[in-house]
């Protein structure tokens, strides 16, 4: 096949911004955390992304504050380097080049020049050993400068960032790494070790997890993995050390800061409640519960007036520091697996997939931002492990986006399956989906699939479920009592007690397919009589679909047997198979094309094609690893006009899919990113300068004036169009209100300036109109003598007779003017030559 | 920071009536007031005239009723013998009797003393009324004879001996002076006209005829006898147009509602029932104590009465809407208006800190201490609740949180009976059965160790182990029952040959359908 280099796969939105600690600038205006690649720019209190400073080649592993420069940031990353940012601006100041891969970076007030790294012992990638080293970076005035002026500092650290914490003024850093910490003091070059007993009875677990010191004093506060705080004092000598221990948490404490001033200890964990103890005053405690996921990192800004906590739902919460919510940075929320696979939102265009525990999320892709989620299963979320929470599985839209409908279920065990079915009606006043119905155990197992009827007179929904079943509900209104419209059963059907898999209903909604195992059966909505069966044993059917527009006669089946066949419903025969083992089928909505993913040896192919014709459109072998689970075709804002045949498949819609890592990919094509790139140069241009009143006012003038000096120095016709220019200005500042003008002598000069009549054009006033009638030629010598002294004045040809000719439609009294100042001109120039 | 998501109480679907119009009209009556009469009411009658007094008749005595009175306005105890069928003439100045003793009395309604006694009938007259012109008077007897009677003169006019059994009912049209129609035992039903000399219709009924009813059009007529309530179509010459079957017993009375869109029947299961007169279907249902033999109406369904066998009169008024709201405004003291606007309409000052309050959030008492992870009085709580969908929604909640099995737990012998009673109520309900299962489940799990040694507890452990097993034993018989009506269901059902394409594989079978 012909591998088309115009189509791209690309990376779209949903990068993890919650995988390292983020970063509260001095003066809390602005937030940085790492975000994959690339390290983003929030402004603390809009929640937008300002900038996203890119140039790491691998995952950026943390940021730090520049002690000496409270604008710029230092950055490092598996690529090993350092890099230095001033995130205001957005612009990388330096690279310094390390050499190893980075896992953490520490800065400390009192070691100016020199950065904390954590690297491998070892070179290679795979040592599971790691050393914290300081880095002291070169001063250099080059873009990028290697520091390979390495000294290690601890042996033996973990890489994890919250594992090691400076001390008071920077005397020491404590690290803890399983049972032992270890405190280096670096006047006296020397570590002091602590271990604790692994204490695996009473069901404790003393494995160290964060490190966090005291600013002002000699205290170190430890987190334990069975949810215990250890506050650590006296650790100068190796016996007479001391320590108390606090207890709330019941699982893992995950992080721990103390505030600047060092008045307070925060701590966080899976309980998703972000603890704030007294220091010295232990038992008084403040909680912030319910923050939604895991508490993963805490960052504190330097003046204590922020805090802000990442938690493993890929979000940062902005907390003000009298323990209130004041913003929350919300990303795509990845679980473990999208179960209701990804849907656009007729309305919105929003992808929709599974999000926190018990929700979908709405994520809008043009935004890249996450518009909104939505409650399914509207109970208390418990953290606790092991615990079997309700999950969303599927959901569906019918064709308006008014009606959603969402299955949840919960598998204890020892006991039955529990299945809720939920269908939403939009409500235009709220903007957004109310639950309508709720029906309890809709199947006795678990649903498969579930689809919408498109036609547009019924509103119905088809469920498909293991217990050999497929149920039809109709919304029915009850307009003889109090209550309104809500959902019941229609129809019950099933065929020979097989389970069926999957669903379809065809473009108009008059046929419904379902597959139950080897054999698709073709039903009409209408009557809920079987029309057909079609079968293509060996293999039962994976997946079914309907062609749309001009093929919607065609219906595509593949099965577990690596088929991929396409049935003619009109004849109700088989219009071609073809050997391919596809593992998701996803038709466009907008036009006929269909996308089919395909898995071979370990790698995904795509193929886009229409049911009709026997050659695909597209082809791209070793997309990705692994098997694409999920596709979706999201509808353009605007269409393409791609001429290319094997790109205009894109030109209605976007093709997205997920990768086995969860990764949001997408097709591009060279026309979009030309069109990207064009606006986002645009957008810079325009907001270059402020808009401003005073803009308006002295701006304009100001680019009046250098126009009128440039056509002056060009071109001495414009001369005669400088007054009303001028009055221009005259008028400007008669219309203006006074408070915004300029102060008055300034503007003095200006006026009476714009009043006065050019000394040059003065004199030409005075100059009689006899010469009116000299001769053509004359005109023309003179013309040439002109030319000749200009370009001796200026060295430039900006101003000749083909500018002349340009102007041919002047009336005959302007052209007797024209010809006046050229001769005064040229007698002017000519004196002037003469002396 | 999200708030406490409280529990969530399941919504049931409503078994039984759903609220429609007709069940909010209907139920827009007040308690109703009882009174005890010397003996069965026979009759109930309306007076056409304003207060819209009523003539009861039970026993040997006529009692007439103000609209609100809870004593008799008037007597008439001028019978020998128990009285039937106390109308009003249209006029509301009259009322005529009739008599087990064969004598029908005519009383003026301010005096006491009949003014006319028509003497005649040889057997108890149980059916009287005036005929529209208000000059003759209509009785049907025992003795199978009705007559028509001269008011002023007292003399009998006509007499009809056609039915062949006891007349019981019968009435006269109000809109022609000549035409009545009478019911009979002998299952007829009898049409007469007063210029002619035999009936001018008859209509089988198939039932001993207990009452007869003529709407206002008096296109159609109603009877009632045995379980049957028919209606009858005379103007195409009797055609029988609908016959009903809801009552289990003998249906004594009819009535239709002031604006003639109902119907109303009573009978002696004990019930009253509304029917649309539009499609003839049941909308609405009262239910009363004893088994009915009168019932009546007020103009404009002020009041239904009923009489019953047992001799108690039992009126409903209905609520007048000022007296609603009066009811609802005693419910809650509300607070002064101060109150509501106390902070609102204060401006803030150019200066003044705004200092957010959070909104407080109301939680039920089981919901606090859910918030609070108190799991043991979380359920104490909700078994403390008279609603058994609350309580079971907080053990599913606990379940959910995994944390039912301590909650049962560590229960003395008080609060385990306690929690034995609940699970014997209700753990059959099929609306709460999954989530009961597991909590007895583990309830036996915990205490099967101290079984024997509270009696009081193992009597209640024995009540719910045959409670169980007469369950299983019924769910055994329902599913029997099923599968009967699916191979019948089965057999109905025409086979359908499945198009099969190609020649892949034979599918002649139909698919399996179940409703």
């Amino acid at each position: 096949m012909v591998a088309h280099a115009e189509i791209r796969v690309v990376h779209r939105g949903g990068s993890k911004i919650n995988f390292r600690e983020p970063v509260i600038t001095n003066d809390s205006r602005f937030l940085l955390c790492a975000s994959g690649e690339s390290v983003k720019v929030y402004s603390s209190s809009s929640e937008e992304c300002v900038h996203d400073l890119q140039g790491h080649t691998d995952l950026v592993s943390g940021i730090a504050r520049n002690p000496s420069n409270h604008l710029q940031v230092y950055s490092c990353s598996a690529d090993g380097t350092v890099r230095l940012w001033d995130f205001t601006d957005g612009i990388l100041i330096k690279t310094f080049i390390i050499g190893y891969p980075i896992y953490s970076i520490y800065v400390s007030e009192k070691h100016g020049g020199v950065v904390f790294v954590v690297v491998p012992m070892a070179n290679d990638k795979s040592s599971e050993l790691f050393q914290l080293v300081a880095v002291h970076l070169p001063r250099s005035g080059d873009q990028e400068v290697e520091a390979r002026e390495l000294s290690a500092v601890l042996c033996d650290v973990s890489p994890s960032p919250g594992a090691a914490s400076f001390g008071r003024e920077g005397e020491y850093v404590a690290a803890a790494k399983g049972l032992q910490l270890e405190v280096f003091f670096f006047k006296k070059q020397k570590p002091y070790r602590f271990f604790l007993k692994p204490g695996i009875k009473k069901g404790s677990k003393n494995a160290f997890t964060c490190v966090s010191c005291h600013p002002k004093e000699d205290c170190i506060a430890t987190g334990h993995a069975d949810g215990k705080i250890r506050l650590w004092r006296n650790f100068n000598q190796k016996k007479e050390y001391t320590y108390s221990t606090l207890h709330w948490h019941h699982g893992a404490v995950n992080t721990l800061q103390f505030t600047p001033e060092g008045t307070n200890l925060l701590s966080g964990g899976i309980e998703s409640v972000l603890v704030q103890w007294r220091y010295t005053q232990e038992n008084q405690k403040d909680f912030l519960p319910r923050l939604g996921a895991a508490i993963t990192h805490i960052a504190v800004s330097p003046d204590g007036s922020l805090f802000c906590t990442s938690h493993s739902d890929n979000k940062i919460t902005i907390i003000q520091s009298c323990v209130k919510v004041s913003a929350i940075i919300q990303g795509l929320v990845k679980s473990e697996g999208v179960r209701t696979d990804l849907m656009i939102d007729p309305r919105s265009k929003a992808l929709v997939l599974n999000g926190k525990p018990g929700h979908l999320q709405f994520y809008s892709l043009h935004r890249d931002k996450q518009l909104y989620n939505l409650d399914i299963v509207q109970q208390e979320y418990i953290n606790e492990e092991g615990l079997d929470q309700f999950e969303v599985v599927k959901a569906a839209f019918d064709a308006h986006g008014d009606w959603l409908a969402t299955v949840e279920e919960r598998r204890q065990k020892g006991s039955e399956l529990e299945i809720n079915l939920k269908l939403w009606a939009y409500d235009e006043q709220t903007q957004s989906f109310v639950l309508n119905t709720t029906v309890t155990a809709p199947h006795e197992d678990q649903i498969t699939a579930m689809c919408f009827s498109p036609s547009p007179e019924t509103t119905m929904l088809v469920t498909i479920s293991f217990d050999g079943h497929f149920k039809a509900w109709l919304l029915a209104d009850h307009s003889d009592t109090k209550e309104g419209a809500s959902w019941s059963c229609d129809f019950v059907g099933g065929y020979h007690l097989l389970k069926p898999g999957c669903c379809c209903f065809s473009a108009d909604g008059s046929l419904l397919a379902v597959g139950f195992q080897e054999v698709v059966t073709v039903w009409s909505p209408s009557s809920w009589e079987l029309l057909t069966t079609l079968s293509q044993p060996p293999g039962a059917i994976r997946d079914l679909c309907f062609g749309r527009l001009s093929c919607s006669k065609y219906l595509l089946g593949t099965s577990t047997k690596n088929q991929l066949c396409c049935w003619n419903i009109l004849t109700c025969s088989l219009e071609w198979s073809t050997p391919m083992d596809v593992s998701l089928l996803q038709a466009d909505p907008l036009s006929e094309n269909i996308a089919a993913f395909c898995s071979q040896s370990g790698c995904s192919d795509l193929f886009v094609f229409k049911p009709g014709e026997p050659r695909p459109l597209y082809s791209q072998r070793a997309l990705c690893t692994g098997k694409v689970q999920h596709a979706i075709f999201a509808p353009r804002d605007q269409m393409l006009e791609s001429c290319e045949e094997h790109a205009q498949w894109l030109n209605r819609s976007q093709l997205y899919f997920l990768t086995q890592h969860m990764d949001l990919m997408t097709f591009s094509t060279k026309t979009e990113e030309d069109r990207l790139l064009a606006s986002s140069k645009r957008l810079m241009v325009d907001n270059s300068v402020a808009v401003t009143p005073f803009y308006l006012l002295l701006g304009k003038h100001r680019l009046q004036q250098q126009q009128q000096q440039q056509e002056a120095l060009t071109n001495p016709m414009a001369e005669r169009i400088q007054l009303p220019q001028g009055s221009i200005a005259i008028k400007e500042l008669l219309y203006t209100p006074a408070h915004v003008l300029p102060s008055a002598s300034f503007l003095c000069s200006m006026f009476v300036r714009s009043l006065l009549i050019s000394s040059s054009s003065a004199r030409e006033e005075k100059e009689p109109v006899e010469e009116e009638m000299e001769s053509e030629e004359e005109d023309s010598e003179g013309e040439a003598e002109l030319r000749d002294a200009r370009q001796d004045l200026e060295g430039s040809a900006a101003w000749g007779p083909g500018e002349e000719l340009g102007t041919p439609a002047l009336t005959k009294a302007q052209e007797r003017e024209l010809r006046r100042v050229k001769h005064f001109d040229h007698s002017w120039l000519s004196s002037l030559l003469e002396c | 920071m999200a708030s406490f998501k409280p529990t969530k109480i399941p919504i049931y679907p409503k078994l039984g009536e759903k609220v429609t119009p007709d069940t909010l009209y209907w139920k827009n009556y007040k308690a109703p007031v009882q009174i005890k009469e010397f003996g069965a009411v026979t009759s109930i009658d309306f007076s056409p005239l304003a207060p819209h007094n009523y003539a009861v008749t039970a026993s040997t005595r006529i009692h007439i009723y103000g609209p609100f009175s809870q004593e008799p306005v008037k007597t008439f105890t001028r019978f020998k013998d128990t009285a039937y069928s106390g109308k009003f003439r249209s006029d509301g100045q009259l009322l005529v009797a009739g008599c087990e003793d064969s004598v029908v009395r005519l009383f003026d309604v301010s005096g006491k003393v009949a003014l006319r006694v028509f003497k005649g009938h040889t057997k108890g007259v149980h059916v009287t009324d005036f005929t529209s012109d208000c000059y003759h008077i209509l009785t049907g007897s025992d003795d199978y004879t009705c007559r028509l009677w001269d008011i002023p003169n007292s003399t009998e006019l006509t007499s009809y001996k056609e039915h062949t059994d006891y007349i019981r009912c019968g009435t006269t049209s109000k809109l022609n002076r000549d035409i009545f129609i009478t019911g009979s035992y002998d299952h007829t039903l009898r049409v007469f006209d007063a210029r002619v000399e035999k009936s001018v219709m008859t209509m089988d009924h198939s039932q001993p005829v207990e009452s007869v009813l003529l709407y206002p059009s008096e296109g159609l007529l109603v009877s009632s006898g045995g379980r049957y309530v028919k209606v009858w179509d005379l103007l195409k010459g009797g055609q029988p147009l609908v016959s009903l079957k809801n009552h289990h017993k003998t249906v004594t009375c009819l009535g239709l509602s002031s604006n003639g869109q109902r119907l109303l029947s009573a009978s002696l299961d004990r019930h009253v029932k509304i029917y649309n007169t539009t499609n003839y279907k049941v909308v609405h249902n009262f239910d009363y104590a004893a088994s009915i033999l009168s019932l009546a109406l007020a103009p404009d369904d002020e009041s239904i009465v009923v009489g019953m066998t047992n001799g108690v009169l039992s009126i409903k008024h209905r609520k007048s809407p000022e007296e609603k709201q009066e009811v609802a405004g005693k419910q809650r003291v509300r607070p002064v208006y101060r109150v509501f606007v106390k902070g609102r309409n204060y401006v803030p000052k150019k200066d003044d800190f705004f200092v957010s309050k959070p909104v407080k959030s109301h939680l039920a008492k089981y919901d606090k201490q859910l918030k609070r992870f108190n799991i043991s009085k979380a359920l104490d709580t909700a078994l403390e609740n008279r609603k058994p969908d609350i309580t079971v929604a907080v053990m599913k909640e606990l379940d959910r949180r995994g944390t039912l099995k301590n909650a049962l737990a560590g229960r003395d012998e008080q609060n385990l009976s306690q929690l034995l009673n609940f699970l014997i109520g209700n753990v059959v309900d099929p609306r709460f059965t999954p989530v009961l299962v597991t909590a007895t489940e583990m309830i036996l799990d915990i205490y099967q160790a101290v079984v024997g040694q509270s009696s009081v507890v193992d009597r209640q452990l024995v009540r719910l182990q045959e409670l169980v097993e007469r369950e299983i034993d019924y769910q055994q018989d329902l599913l029997e029952v099923l599968g009967m009506l699916d191979t019948l269901f089965a057999t109905s059902l025409p086979r359908k040959e499945v198009p099969c394409p190609g020649s892949s594989r034979p599918n002649g079978l139909i698919p399996t359908l179940s409703h």
